[in-house]
């Protein structure tokens, strides 16, 4: 896992203050970032215990330091195809506050990267892409070295279909 | 010296606040016709030590307040004052308005002064009702202390001449004249004149009596409140009179021998000023009062620290316990670490054993671990007295209720949060179940109604139930209803299980108009989602004309629980060892396979639906797929019977219950997680859910 | 240094007059009604005892009075914690047998001079 810390150089003191740290990593020939300060970890891949009836990329929950954490494949759950795991697939750890309550998930990624330093105000929104990543995760895009990097809504990524979206309470009698 | 009395605080609320709770059922369990003078007793002292503590600590608002109600206690306790429902209402008033001052203080927000005021007036017409002159005098000395002082500024004095003359018990007493010539010494120059005379022979003489008398000369600035202060103990047992020097100066002489006629009046004199220099002592109070108000911004710092500790009062037979297994525990280790240093093959057998006893303590050491978090249902429960006895005065009904199984332990958690939906239900028993007492009347019912609430044990479950005699469900009105309210179609068959179940389907109030005794908005529904959410079930048994009961079903803890491990192919998944009835093998011809139902099994008189684990939550690993290659676990949850497929039984253990939905999701037929022995998250199955995932 | 008896049932005035006296430097027992501190008594000889006068199980003046009955308690300073209001309970706490008497409200310098009064 290569880490290093890119500053870009033409950045003068007075941006420094404008300056975001994402994680940015890899989900096949794609570049993700996420806000660093929701990063808790990163783990490297380790057997899950399945969860009978849910989505294929909810790919099960670990017991992580004695709280049980639900493991995502975020290359499933962005429609980017699967890959084997193995001793060198990485989980990023992340948390957020999610109606008014911290919650903690896994992501399974292909590999991290780097640790960048992006100008807020060089973030562009994100486009309709009308490619097959779902740009509803997407808070903006960043270009970094001439390659584009897509911001991670991490929020948004925590919520879970059937969970967040509607009250499962409501049984029907 | 300073200590710092924010220290004490903590304590002294919850003393004071389970004071306030010992005052109310006390006082609703005061019998107008026959009072009872230990449970008169009781409420005084609740209120006297609620007074004392806070006029010590310095909430003297509340010691002020508390002090009317006291006197009020003082009186009905002494028999001075009769004990009537308005006396008692208004103090019920008062406990109410005084918990509400104590939160307000101790959560440093804005007291309500307006509403203190009123209470504090409600209190003192009622004292006042029936006053008898003593004791307006007490109440009205005690705030205006410095009244009874008459001259302060008395002109200089050189000094004071003060005849003391012992009875011959004061040693008797603890009190020793030394003492007290020591103090004064302190304040002045002392000088001592002994007089022998009273002394008796040695032969006559006892040595634990005094017979000792002085005259005693000070000299110097001294206020007299001082002197009347060291003598104050002692006042009744001695002969005392103390004079100014200037006036004293003549009689000197008579007055070191003689007691005269004049001086016996001093001793008189003396104890009319003692109340004056106890209240010195009380002059003095704006220092403690404004101590606190120092500790405040100090305690400002570290609130959350003090109010966040949810502390539990925990018997100390409980924590003896707890040492007596560490302890234990210790020994275990030590000689299994013996074992460790020197190992050979042939100390295998010590090993063994020191692994079973460390296996037994653990799990003992848990138990009682657990044990501590259990805290009697009477917690819960200690709040309805009131509430009925409010409630019904409010309804014009007449209702008794009765608590049954208030020692029934329970988690602190559960005492928590099950404490709202039961005042739900107990209100809606008596606003909508019990009648008005005519109409109970013309049903040949007696007038009272009454509502039980009772607690036990079955299984690894406790049970809640609220029962009232009241005119039970109407089930073809509950079923019109619910038509009307479009929430069934008109042709549905209900069972009457069903059809009781429709006043917990949201949107659904069979009350005629919303009162504001049940409540608005909130309705059953809540009620039921919450004792779901505590992982319980509610259930109803209703007979028209003869009343209702709604039996709350709760596992007895939230954090632990008796686990069986099953496999299903290379999944391990926990069943509750109490919903566990038997495990079986069976045969295909056992089986009815109704078409579109599913499979079914007859055990004894039943059929119980076949729940295929495997199939259910499609484990590709199962070995087990004919129903003679495995098992056949018969599970009870929540009323639903159901024999579970598996693979094989794992073994039992207990399991700590981790919440799958903190980071994660409700899964259908799992109602939690643990950590295996290994590390690894085995899921804790949910018997209805199971069945439910198999019906679809 | 002398060694007192603490009574009272009120475990935040029990604690503050133990926490007082032990600051200065004295050895302290608490007992939790009159019962509890006649037990405590007989078991050991305490040089003071401070008792509050209202509490369930034996009152405060009948655990004097039965204290003095005691060989060993026939002179020791013992002290009511009382109320202002109390001037019947004090004369009653006398007759009983009390050294003297400190009205509560108190603080805890006020505590530390009576009692430094009464052991020298």
């Amino acid at each position: 896992m290569e880490q290093e810390t890119v500053i870009p150089e033409d950045i003068d003191e007075k941006k420094l203050e404008n300056l975001v740290q994402f994680l940015s990593f890899t989900l096949g020939d794609e570049e993700y970032g996420v806000d660093i300060l929701s990063v808790q970890e990163i783990r490297s891949w380790e057997p899950v215990s399945r969860i009978p009836n849910v989505p294929s990329y909810e790919k099960g929950v670990v017991n992580l330091r004695g709280a049980i954490v639900p493991i995502i494949d975020l290359r499933e759950r962005f429609n980017l195809g699967h890959s084997e795991y193995t001793s060198l697939t990485v989980v990023v750890v992340l948390q957020a506050i999610l109606n008014g309550q911290s919650r903690t998930m896994g992501v399974v990624v292909d590999s991290v990267s780097d640790v960048i330093h992006v100008d807020k105000h060089t973030i562009q929104s994100a486009p309709d892409f009308g490619t097959k990543v779902s740009t509803e995760f997407i808070n903006g895009l960043a270009s970094v070295n001439q390659r584009m990097l897509m911001l991670l809504d991490v929020e948004k990524l925590l919520k879970l279909d059937g969970v967040d979206d509607i009250d499962t309470h409501d049984e029907e009698y | 010296m300073s200590i710092d009395m924010a220290q004490f605080h903590q304590v002294f609320f919850e003393e004071s606040f389970e004071g306030l709770d010992i005052m109310e059922s006390g006082l609703l369990n005061l019998d107008m016709g026959d009072v009872d003078s230990e449970t008169i007793n009781t409420i005084f002292r609740a209120a006297h030590s609620i007074k004392g503590g806070s006029g010590t600590f310095g909430f003297s608002s509340v010691a002020n307040f508390t002090h009317v109600m006291e006197t009020l206690l003082d009186e009905m306790r002494d028999g001075r004052r009769q004990v009537t429902q308005s006396a008692v209402d208004v103090l019920l008033g008062s406990v109410d308005c005084l918990r509400e001052m104590m939160t307000a203080i101790q959560d440093e927000s804005e007291v309500d002064e307006a509403r203190v005021a009123e209470h504090k007036q409600a209190l003192e017409t009622e004292l006042n009702g029936s006053e008898t002159p003593v004791v307006k005098e007490d109440s009205t000395i005690a705030p205006e202390p410095s009244s009874s002082i008459p001259s302060n500024d008395e002109p200089t004095i050189s000094g004071w001449k003060i005849s003391f003359c012992p009875h011959t018990d004061l040693l008797k007493t603890g009190n020793d004249p030394v003492r007290m010539f020591r103090e004064l010494a302190e304040l002045g120059d002392l000088e001592v004149i002994v007089d022998f005379q009273g002394v008796p022979t040695l032969f006559e003489l006892d040595p634990e009596e005094c017979h000792l008398s002085w005259t005693l000369i000070l000299k110097g600035d001294v206020a007299r409140e001082s002197i009347d202060d060291i003598f104050d103990w002692v006042e009744d047992e001695c002969d005392l009179s103390v004079q100014s020097l200037s006036a004293a100066q003549s009689g000197i002489d008579e007055a070191a021998t003689a007691t005269t006629a004049l001086e016996t009046q001093a001793p008189i004199e003396a104890p009319k000023n003692s109340p004056s220099a106890s209240t010195t002592e009380q002059s003095e109070t704006p220092a403690p009062v404004k101590t606190p108000s120092k500790d405040k911004g100090a305690s400002k710092a570290k609130p959350p620290a003090a109010k966040a500790s949810g502390s539990i009062r925990v018997d100390t037979g409980k924590i003896d316990t707890l040492i007596n297994m560490v302890g234990e525990l210790v020994i275990t280790q030590s000689m299994l670490s013996l074992v460790g240093e020197h190992f050979s093959l042939d100390k295998l057998d010590q090993l063994k054993n020191g692994l079973t006893q460390l296996e037994r303590h653990t799990r003992e050491l848990q138990e009682s671990v657990m044990n501590i978090r259990m805290l009697p249902i009477s917690f819960v429960f200690s709040r309805f007295p009131r509430l009925v006895h409010d409630l019904s005065n409010k309804l014009d009904k007449k209702i008794e209720l009765k608590l049954v199984g208030e020692h029934t332990e329970v988690d602190k958690t559960v005492v928590e949060l099950i404490s709202d939906p039961l005042v739900h239900l107990v209100r809606n028993s008596l606003d909508h179940g019990i009648e008005m007492p005519a109409d109970r009347l013309a049903a040949g019912k007696p007038e009272t109604g009454t509502v039980t609430l009772e607690a036990y044990h079955r299984g690894g479950n406790i049970v809640i139930e609220v029962k009232d005699d009241g005119k039970g469900l109407n089930k073809d009105m509950l079923r019109q209803k619910a038509i009307e309210k479009g929430l069934i179609d008109e042709g549905t068959v209900l069972t009457d299980k069903q059809c009781y179940e429709l006043i917990f389907m949201a949107g659904f109030s069979t009350a005629e108009a919303v009162t504001d005794v049940s409540g608005r908005g909130v309705g059953m529904d809540v009620v039921r989602r919450n004792i779901q959410s505590l992982g319980g079930n509610i259930e109803i048994i209703s007979e028209l004309g003869v009343g209702s009961t709604m039996a709350i079903h709760l596992p007895l803890t939230l954090a632990i629980l008796d686990g069986q491990s099953i496999a299903v192919g290379d999944e391990t998944y926990i069943v509750p060892l109490g919903s566990i009835i038997e495990s079986i093998n069976i045969t295909d011809d056992m089986v009815n396979r109704v078409a579109g139902k599913g499979e079914t099994f007859r055990l004894r008189d039943e059929y119980l639906p076949i729940v295929r684990m495997h199939d259910i939550f499609h484990v590709e690993s199962a070995k087990a797929v004919n129903l003679i290659e495995g098992l056949i676990v018969v599970v009870e949850g929540q009323g639903v019977r159901c024999g579970l497929f598996v693979d094989d039984l794992l073994g039992q253990q207990q399991v700590v219950i981790k919440s799958l939905e903190a980071n994660y999701r409700c899964v259908e037929g799992v109602s939690s997680a643990t950590i295996l022995g290994d590390g690894s998250v085995g899921l804790i199955l949910d018997i209805p859910g199971l069945v439910r995932l198999s019906n679809q | 240094m002398a060694s007192i008896l603490a009574v009272d049932d009120s475990a935040s005035m029990r604690q503050m007059v133990s926490f007082t006296l032990k600051g200065a430097g004295y050895t302290v027992v608490e007992a939790v009604d009159g019962v509890d501190a006649l037990t405590k008594a007989q078991s050991q000889k305490f040089d003071c005892v401070v008792t509050d006068v209202n509490m369930p199980n034996k009152d405060g003046i009948t655990l004097i009075k039965d204290l003095r009955a005691l060989p060993d308690y026939k002179f020791i300073p013992m002290l009511m914690l009382t109320t202002e209001s109390g001037m019947d309970k004090k004369q009653q706490g006398k007759a009983a047998g009390a050294t003297g008497w400190i009205v509560k409200p108190f603080n805890p310098d006020q505590l530390l001079k009576t009692i430094k009064k009464v052991l020298g």
